[in-house]
């Protein structure tokens, strides 16, 4: 049994994570599925003493290739062919989960049936037939209620009996009606070669041919006569067509779910006393999806999420950053007491101590960030939400699920580059990616305050406003342009199911919220730590310069550049230097440019003057809000695209634009006579 | 006679329809598919979102959401196929 392999499969909404958590508990990986943003994860289970590893495919519908999710479940099970694939369903809602089992039995995977939900069925007056399930589809059928833990023993012991068994089982035969039989054994009479390709028998190679999956017409123009089996199967198409109404794609898929609802209707027994009018769920719906109150409802739950996330977050933050200043004041302290030198002090201060501080910060906000979502999308909420607000987003390029994470992007950017996860599509996905780091961050605020502060007087706030304007334009403009480009070809959609509410358990989110953070420390924490020694030893090295000097490499880096920015009208060194040190933390370019400028104990609101005109300042500010976002989001970034390309992509792009409108303001405003 | 036909996005909250076909470019179809709208199925609008888009059907115990111009390629006809399963539609 040792090394045998358990893939764990199911529609979303049916307690697969909480079962595939009840088996596994905390010995669990999570990587990617090659080449793409699905999350893996994988776990170990000890059955009679021998390890089991247990794969958590992606939640899906169906076998296929209609998304990201489908396609990696699907390549896995054809591909590795694990040695039990155990599927999760919803007994109150059996003949939605019997549609993924019959198609995982159509291609033959030895199965286990975990019933789950059981309690929600009975309520409802649903009485499953578990043997006759077991018989109509030869599969071992387990009721569990893995919210509870319950059945998950008696679980444990049939995977153990079965894995020590030869799990050889048939394919199970889908009646596909005397209309589609003939078509699809002729079409199986020649599709030889493609059923080796796709390890299928031809009947089932022929079926997903038939079906128009992407991976089977792929793979036919690698057999020796393409075109012969597609003359054959547009002759078919036209057959079905002309006596059906609609195509082969259709007709197999509609004779699948025919058998399924056959299949259901002699499972599932109804209880006519027990009679729901109106369920919770639709009462809430009538509240949360209103025609009136559904907007404003979801931006009150978006508003609450932020506020919380932020009250609680900070002062965590604060507290992490204050005992970490502490422990390097300390160890300042002492370095300095046994005659260490300031160059070995400041590395373990600045850069180590620095370097810890600027990750483990994140930690808080991230952690009840992803425990609100977990509850939102637990409950179900996050469904509805997205629903009431896909129009609007759809206007401004985006999909109605990205507005959760645009709008954290106003707390902080890292925590909303991650929350990006709950889109599906890559599209979606993608481009909510590309623009939130224009959404202007918490730390970006000390930069515009001391600005507007200084040089705009009472109408500080108005131009700070300008400016939160300005990041959202900028990243509506860009989620246009790049849906008509760079993603032109693929589609966005919104068929999802609206999930019955219920009740978030209180486990599952703080595990949810352990994960994300502690992921983020693992992942991205290194990258951020690497970023801050990489600062600290330009700003410190060559041997013998002042900290972050002109003399520095730093110094002479911003130096090299400041003629770069001289176009928009701030172009000397100092300006350059703490825009370099603002890919730390974009307020560190506030505490840079009072090193660099304030010297002699003279205030940094006095000296900004003779450097920067009120033009030049609001240049200055556009730079900061859109140019590369700091180390940890582009961290953040890189962990969720797994792609180096991508985020080279972002710290190129987003400089640009930056560059472009920075230089842009201070142009035109000069030519308007504003100085 | 044939009962016209009409697309989902047009039928009113509460309204009963039969799916007659799905049109659309294969990944939208494949998807509608999957998700049980085949042609033959009995469902009921459910409601529409606070600017009538997107919009959701309900049908073998589920509620799906779609966008209009989703729901535009859901081809449907009003009235019953005279199974026993509805309480008489």
């Amino acid at each position: 049994m040792a090394g045998k392999v358990i893939a764990l499969a199911g529609n979303p909404n049916t307690g697969k994570t909480s079962l595939f958590n009840a088996l596994t508990g905390s010995r669990q990986k999570v990587g990617n599925w090659p080449g793409v943003t699905v999350e893996r994860k994988e776990g170990r289970l000890t059955l009679e003493g021998k390890d089991v590893a247990v794969v958590d495919l992606p939640g899906i519908y169906s076998l296929g290739a209609a998304s990201a999710d489908e396609q990696i479940a699907s390549d896995y099970l054809l591909a590795e062919r694990p040695d039990l694939v155990l599927v999760v369903v919803d007994a109150s809602n059996l003949e939605r989960s019997l549609y993924l089992v019959v198609q995982l039995r159509e291609i033959g995977l030895p199965l286990v049936v975990a019933l789950n939900m059981g309690d929600v069925a009975q309520a409802r007056g649903l009485q499953i037939d578990q043997k006759a399930l077991e018989d109509l589809l030869g599969v071992t059928v387990v009721p569990t209620l893995a919210a509870s833990g319950k059945g998950v023993m008696a679980l444990k012991g049939r995977l153990a009996s079965l894995l020590d068994q030869d799990l050889s089982t048939e394919f199970l035969e889908v009646p596909y009606g005397p209309q589609l039989s003939p078509i699809v054994d002729g079409l199986a009479d020649l599709v030889g070669d493609l059923a080796r390709e796709l390890s299928l028998p031809p009947r089932l190679a022929a079926i997903r041919l038939g079906e128009e999956d992407e991976a089977a017409l792929a793979a036919l123009e690698r057999t020796q006569a393409p075109w012969l089996i597609r003359r054959e199967l547009d002759e078919a198409a036209a057959e079905v067509e002309a006596s059906l109404g609609y195509d082969l794609q259709t007709a197999l898929i509609e004779r699948r779910w025919a058998f399924v609802s056959s299949l259901a209707a002699r499972v599932v027994s109804r209880d006519k006393t027990v009679r729901e009018a109106l369920t919770p769920s639709d009462r809430i719906d009538r509240v949360v999806t209103h025609r009136l109150l559904g907007l404003p409802l979801v931006l009150l739950a978006a508003w609450a999420v932020f506020k919380v996330t932020f009250f609680l977050g900070d002062p965590a933050a604060d507290g992490l950053d204050g005992l970490l200043s502490g422990l390097g004041e300390s160890l300042a302290f002492w370095l300095d007491g046994v005659g260490a030198s300031p160059l070995l002090s400041s590395f373990l201060v600045d850069g180590v101590i620095g370097g810890v501080g600027s990750v483990v910060v994140f930690f808080p906000h991230i952690f009840f960030l992803f425990a609100f979502i977990a509850v939102l999308e637990d409950s179900g909420y996050m469904a509805r939400g997205a629903f009431v607000m896909d129009r609007i987003m759809r206007l401004l390029g985006l999909h109605g699920k990205s507005f959760m994470p645009l709008l954290v992007g106003f707390g902080c950017n890292v925590p909303s580059i991650m929350a990006t996860r709950i889109l599906e599509r890559r599209r979606d996905r993608m481009i909510t990616l590309l623009v939130l780091p224009f959404i202007s961050c918490s730390a970006r605020l000390p930069v515009f305050l001391l600005f507007a502060g200084t040089f705009f007087g009472a109408r500080a706030g108005t131009v700070i406003f300008s400016l939160y304007l300005l990041g959202i334009a900028v990243a509506v403009i860009a989620a246009k342009i790049l849906g008509s480009t760079l993603f032109q070809g693929e589609s966005s959609q919104f068929v999802m199911e609206l999930p019955p509410y219920h009740l978030p358990r209180p486990k599952a989110v703080l595990r949810s919220a352990w994960e994300r953070g502690s992921l983020f420390l693992r992942k991205a924490g290194t990258f951020i730590f690497l970023a801050v020694i990489v600062v600290w030893v330009l700003a410190s090295l060559p041997l013998g310069v002042e900290y972050g000097s002109a003399e520095s490499y730093i110094g002479r880096l911003g130096a090299m550049t400041a003629g770069f920015f001289a176009p928009a009208g701030f172009g000397f060194w100092q300006a350059a230097v703490a825009l370099l040190f603002g890919f730390l933390a974009k307020e560190v370019v506030v505490g840079t440019l009072g090193t660099l400028l304030a010297v002699d104990g003279v205030n940094l609101v006095q000296v900004l003057p003779q450097y920067f005109s009120p033009l030049s300042a609001y240049a200055f500010m556009v730079m900061a809000l859109l140019y590369v976002p700091c180390a940890a989001v582009v961290a953040a970034f890189r962990e969720e695209t797994k792609s180096w390309r991508w985020t080279a992509f972002m710290v190129l792009y987003t400089t640009a634009v930056a560059w472009g409108l920075s230089v842009a303001v201070y142009q035109v405003g000069r030519l308007l006579g504003l100085s | 006679m044939r009962e016209k036909e009409r697309n989902l996005k047009e039928l009113e909250v509460g309204e009963k329809a039969i799916v007659v076909r799905v049109e659309g470019e294969p990944s939208l179809k494949g998807r509608v598919l999957a998700m049980g709208l085949v042609p033959g199925t009995e469902l009921r609008m459910e409601r529409k979102a606070p600017l009538a888009d997107p919009l959701t059907v309900h049908y073998r115990g589920i509620e799906l959401s779609l966008r209009r111009d989703e729901a535009e390629r859901v081809i449907v006809r009003r009235g019953c196929a005279g199974c026993a399963r509805c309480g008489g539609c």
